[in-house]
């Protein structure tokens, strides 16, 4: 479960080693925008260093690797799939046929360094009116297709409407990006709060976001970590409730029922659904400590 | 590889090294570190693999350390060494 994915600028060694004890969820080396075009080649060396040399726990590891126009891309694919990057987060994606090509770089670069095939998962970073527009078809263009993210501050640019604190603007294409990618069958996360010491702000933007059904949310800034996992934490009281749907409706099942009645209110597998959902933040925020089993809820 | 041109990579950020490449007849190495009493045997070791690794037999390579970690050494001397076979002055 991934609700909080921070940037680390690729080319900032001391923050790579941040990351080491940073309690995000996903860690996200960049090498596209903050990165200097004349540096570009030192930063995916040293993410690549930092990859196949590093302990980062369990965390999980992405790359945003340059644009698919750009020729530092296939470079980038070259050096960090190898060292042991588990998932790439492409910019601006628009194009089906980029991913397409994408995946065929991704078959060749896993072939030669002995990965199993398919084991490089792709996170594409919506954030053009093309790309929203195209969300759907762009998350199925590939079986590595795990995840779409939203990129609010280029897509404001490309429209050319300005980025207000509640988030107006973007509510269409937050809501389209959650809808392709339920679709598709895949996770989706949230664009980036972008004031860095707003940690109120960001964890109300945060609540907003899961309310509107994203999985996690992309962070700019350590300081967003504990609000954005605050948001993720359900109450005690949710999770509760929760546990006590799967409980009803573990019991309705072994007696052949599809639905059950808990306290007047109907329980079924949508319900279900939305319990596990709450358990498993639970798990994430520590509040069950692994002591409680998906399935069993015991 | 041949080291064709005086080339540079690194910052003199903590966490980080600067290194700086230049062709020659000999093998130079120079280190400059806060920590070059505990580990300056062990980062001299470690530039001198990566040397190995890439054939670099000649040429001078001076660095000034900011308490990088390997990875870190390993590479700022890799990016600088590829700047340097490329003619990238840099």
């Amino acid at each position: 479960m991934k609700r909080s994915l921070l940037f680390i600028p690729g080319n900032r060694p001391n923050m790579i080693q941040n990351g080491l004890v940073l309690p995000a969820d996903a860690l996200i080396f960049d090498l596209e925008d903050s990165v200097l075009e004349e540096e570009k080649d030192a930063a995916r060396t040293l993410v690549a260093s930092a990859l196949s040399s590093l302990d980062f726990g369990s965390k999980a590891l992405v790359v945003r690797m340059n644009d698919m126009s750009s020729p530092h891309a296939l470079k980038d694919i070259q050096a960090v799939v190898q060292a042991g990057c588990e998932s790439i987060l492409l910019p601006k994606t628009e194009h089906a046929h980029d991913i397409s090509e994408l995946d065929r770089w991704l078959d060749t670069v896993e072939q030669e360094a002995g990965i199993p095939t398919g084991s490089t998962s792709l996170i594409l970073l919506i954030e053009t009116a093309l790309g929203v527009e195209k969300a759907y078809e762009l998350a199925k263009a590939s079986k590595r297709v795990k995840a779409l993210a939203l990129g609010a501050e280029d897509l404001a640019a490309n429209l050319g409407c300005e980025r207000t604190g509640e988030g107006t603007e973007i509510l269409y294409s937050r809501t389209r990006l959650v809808i392709a990618a339920r679709a598709a069958g895949v996770e989706v996360f949230d664009t980036p709060f972008t004031d860095a010491y707003d940690e109120g702000g960001c964890f109300l933007d945060t609540v907003f976001a899961k309310k509107l059904g994203f999985d996690g949310k992309l962070c700019i800034s350590p300081h967003h970590l504990a609000p954005i996992h605050k948001a993720f934490t359900p109450s005690q009281e949710a999770l509760e409730n929760a546990l006590e749907v799967q409980q009803a409706m573990q019991e309705a099942q072994r007696e052949g029922r599809g639905a059950v009645a808990l306290r007047g209110r109907m329980i079924d597998m949508p319900v279900l659904k939305q319990a596990k959902r709450v358990i498993q933040w639970a798990k994430a925020s520590g509040m069950l400590k692994g002591e409680v089993d998906d399935e069993s809820g015991q | 590889m041949k080291l064709l041109n005086h080339a540079k990579a690194g910052t003199l950020e903590s966490g980080d090294v600067f290194i700086t490449v230049t062709p020659g007849e000999e093998l130079l190495i120079r280190l400059d570190s806060p920590v070059k009493q505990q580990f300056g045997d062990a980062i001299m070791d470690l530039v001198r693999k990566v040397l190995e690794e890439q054939e670099v037999t000649s040429g001078t390579i001076e660095l000034s350390d900011q308490g990088a970690l390997d990875c870190t050494i390993r590479a700022r001397l890799m990016t600088a060494l590829e700047r340097a076979s490329k003619g990238d002055v840099s």
